[in-house]
């Protein structure tokens, strides 16, 4: 059995992306599953399964409270990433659920624990978080935060395989040159120049401030359904050939150092190859990716773990633009969201983009460069 | 090395019956590492499993050389992203030591934060944070 081409994205819905809303994030989130069943052509009633990040705020009995649905046939939340889809997805094209959501909100750029360079875990919620993270081995050092622990295996690539800080730069340009085009990339008004990228402020050196993701007030949501339903919907549907996760041993967020092969990313690795498996295809198929970008320098590494070029050849890859990379400006325009860049996938799909490329026929997104990883392949 | 601001608190570990003997070698100042006496792999961070043997009474901390070379490095170079009770510049290491796993620590004061490079030898030493916290950090090595 096999999910290949059993579901597809028919409706997406976003929240204003802004720096500061009054909006809460129960707010946010009942608005975009709203704006996603009006995208598709279906009514809120008919959504019957909702899923969410563990990171999160607001759980799918809440979100219920406010939109009016009287049964979830299916709700769930999974770990870091948007790991969530692939519930989604699965409870689809299991027949558990029609029409499942997946959504997030988030206030990342009002809410200081929810940004990327903020301290990892707050203490309070330590408990929680300790069956994830033993973050006893780095925060007594101060080594805090997202930024710091992905700086490590940056560093190390950079050296084993002598990149130069102006090929880091070129993912910056490349990426920017997109979000320049994109009024909803609200952090990028003109795309970053090489200068300014090589006089821009070293925050976790070898990271700069300009390579990472900003945060972000919005909600987004994205609906699930089965492929031969959403033929019959509004919009044309993204077709998921295929859905995966990619987790891998002495995997750590950002910190599983203990990987003999880190640099590799070895859970994008398995996830890519998967998605690759499912769909039937190899990655000289792809015409257009969506790549985690919270930290840009991660770029590279991922083009190699997803099989677009070798080893140590991904950075020459991104300079080359060898491939068009996160088409809507990613996490660097639009804020940090994960789901923003499926939203993009899917405009491909549509022939909706700002920086639409020709024939895009197939999409690959990709999540959670150096930690538990998920992706997708969608097509027309 | 690091310098550490008054007032603020370190983030302490979190012990655990997983990794309290880890901790408590630290406070005498030895360095110990994990390993499975069934397979002898070794491991980090410490894990009440052996996934190779999948016993658990096999697991014991083990001396270790406390020797090491510099696997990666990150500086810390403002106080944006910093935490706050260390001063910036400061460096966080993983060294990869002799037994094979790699540990994550700061440098020791003779090692300047601008002198550190992967590949570097370094041996274990160990520092007082304060009354109830000492953490093990890491020097230059000679041989
Ligand atoms: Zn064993």
């Amino acid at each position: 059995m096999s999910i290949k081409d059993k579901t597809a994205i028919a409706g997406i819905g976003l929240t204003e992306y802004s720096t500061g809303t009054d909006l809460t994030e129960w707010a946010l989130a009942s608005l975009c599953i709203k704006n996603a069943a009006e995208d598709a052509g279906i009514t809120v009633k008919d959504i019957d399964g909702l899923v969410k990040d563990i990171d999160d705020g607001w759980d799918c009995s809440y979100v219920q409270k406010t939109l009016g649905i009287d049964n979830l046939l299916y709700s769930s939340e999974s770990h870091w990433g948007t790991s969530s889809m692939l519930n989604a997805i699965s409870a689809v094209a299991s027949g558990t659920a029609n029409n499942v959501v997946y959504y997030r909100s988030r206030k990342g750029a009002t809410s200081d624990k929810r940004s990327p360079s903020d301290y990892r875990v707050a203490k309070e919620t330590m408990d929680d978080s300790i069956s994830i993270l033993r973050i006893d081995f780095y925060e007594p050092f101060g080594l805090v935060n997202p930024v710091g622990c992905a700086a490590m295996i940056i560093q190390r690539y950079m050296n084993e395989y002598n990149i130069k800080p102006e090929q880091m730069g070129s993912v910056v340009t490349g990426i920017t040159e997109y979000g320049a085009k994109n009024p909803l990339a609200l952090y990028t008004d003109k795309a970053v120049t090489m200068d300014e990228y090589m006089n821009s402020e070293m925050v976790a050196d070898p990271i700069r401030e300009i390579e990472c993701a900003k945060g972000v007030d919005a909600g987004i949501a994205i609906l699930i359904t089965r492929a031969e339903m959403a033929k019959d919907m509004k919009q044309t549907p993204a077709i998921i050939m295929s859905a995966a996760q990619g987790a891998a041993m002495n995997g750590e967020f950002f910190t599983g150092y203990n990987q003999e092969k880190m640099t590799a990313l070895p859970e994008m690795v398995s996830m890519g190859d998967e998605l690759y498996r499912i769909a039937g295809i190899t990655a000289k198929d792809v015409n257009v990716a969506q790549l985690d970008d919270r930290f840009t320098p991660m770029v590279p590494m991922q083009v190699e773990a997803l099989g677009f070029c070798g080893a140590g050849e991904g950075a020459a890859f991104c300079e080359a633009r060898s491939l068009p990379i996160n088409t809507a400006g990613g996490s660097l325009g639009e804020g940090f969201m994960d789901s923003n860049r499926i939203v993009e996938a899917v405009r491909q799909v549509r022939g909706t983009s700002t920086s639409q490329v020709d024939n895009a026929e197939i999409i690959l997104y990709a999540a959670g460069a150096g930690g538990p990883a998920d992706g997708l392949i969608i097509r027309k | 090395m690091v310098e550490y601001v008054p007032g603020i608190p370190i983030l302490k570990p979190y012990i655990d019956a997983d990794n309290k003997a880890y901790w408590d070698a630290v406070k005498e100042e030895k360095f110990v590492v994990q390993q499975c006496n069934k397979c002898k792999n070794y491991y980090q961070p410490p894990r009440p499993m052996c996934p190779e043997c999948l016993t658990l009474d096999t697991m014991e901390f083990v001396p270790s050389t406390g020797k090491g070379e510099v696997y990666s490095y990150i500086i810390y170079t403002t106080d944006k992203m910093a935490y706050p009770a260390m001063k910036i510049p400061y460096a966080v290491m993983v060294v990869e030591m002799e037994e094979g796993v790699r540990i994550t620590a700061n440098n020791a004061p003779d090692i300047d934060t601008d002198e550190i490079y992967i590949g570097m030898p370094v041996e274990v030493t160990f520092a007082k944070i304060d009354d109830d916290l000492t953490l093990y950090q890491f020097k230059k090595r000679k041989s």
